[in-house]
């Protein structure tokens, strides 16, 4: 079997739990998937998945703490074309379950950040730290250059 | 984000302008009630929105619904491309009453 060569990492932001933030990281998303070769529409809906992602970890994980911190990776592989987004925080573990893409014919507010996740990435994996505090979040998404 | 006001005879005009983001889309919604509560239509220009994400989304959707309850008349008016793409993502853009002019939302009824 052929081993896949590893990934490369392109960037690790550690950044205060705080909705203030989230404009710098649309910013470094969106660099990041130009760079790569991301055309406009894609890196665009990129911004809004990760954004989204660090939303569900600053109300739903922090509960709106402002001294919790989450650390952002994003690694690259060129072999797949893939990039690959990673989140992680210090909270309280989340209840797994709770966090699902919604019915969009039910239409009420709220809800939406994990079906947006859902419909922009190819994958997305989340679960708890081994050391009992935290949470991760990883995506990725292949990109046809 | 900037928010513009403006009253017509029959309804309010509510202009966001900038990042509707999860540090700003509670003073949106704060805005769109109020109108709502004061019995006024209402029609939410989103032409200058450079951004838009689930919280600032979450406001229009309980404006509508507020809206709708109350019957009043609720519209989206120049959505900008960038929040017509998260608009289309939700599927919210086949929901939403959208206007390409104020005059096309003056001449609809509720």
């Amino acid at each position: 079997m052929t081993e896949l060569p590893p990934l490369e990492k392109l960037f690790e932001i550690h950044f205060q739990a705080i909705p203030e933030r989230l404009s710098l990281i649309r910013v470094l998303v969106k660099e990041v998937a130009e760079g790569f070769g991301c055309d406009k529409e894609l890196s665009d809906k990129l911004v809004i998945a990760v954004n989204e992602a660090c939303m569900n970890v600053i109300q739903h994980a922090y509960k709106f703490d402002s001294s919790g911190k989450i650390v952002f990776k994003i690694h690259k592989q060129d072999q797949t074309s893939t990039l690959f987004f990673e989140l992680v925080d210090n909270a309280e573990p989340i209840d797994l379950d709770s966090v699902k893409p919604r019915d969009l014919d039910d239409i009420r507010p709220g809800g939406l950040g994990t079906h947006f996740i859902h419909e922009i990435m190819d994958g997305y994996d989340m679960g708890h730290l081994d050391n009992g505090k935290g949470n991760y979040l990883k995506m990725e998404k292949t990109v046809v250059r | 984000m900037k928010i513009n006001i403006q009253q017509d005879d029959n309804y309010t005009t509510i202009g966001l302008d900038g990042d509707v983001d999860l540090s700003s889309s509670s003073d949106a919604r704060k805005n769109i009630i109020e109108v709502l509560k004061e019995n006024k239509n209402i029609l939410i220009d989103l032409s200058l929105v450079s951004y838009i994400d689930s919280s600032g989304v979450a406001s229009l959707v309980e404006g509508y619904q507020i809206a709708k309850k109350q019957s009043l008349k609720f519209g989206l008016f120049g959505v900008s491309d960038a929040a017509m793409s998260v608009l289309k993502l939700a599927r919210l853009d086949q929901v939403f009453p959208i206007y390409n002019s104020k005059d096309e939302y003056e001449k609809e009824d509720v």
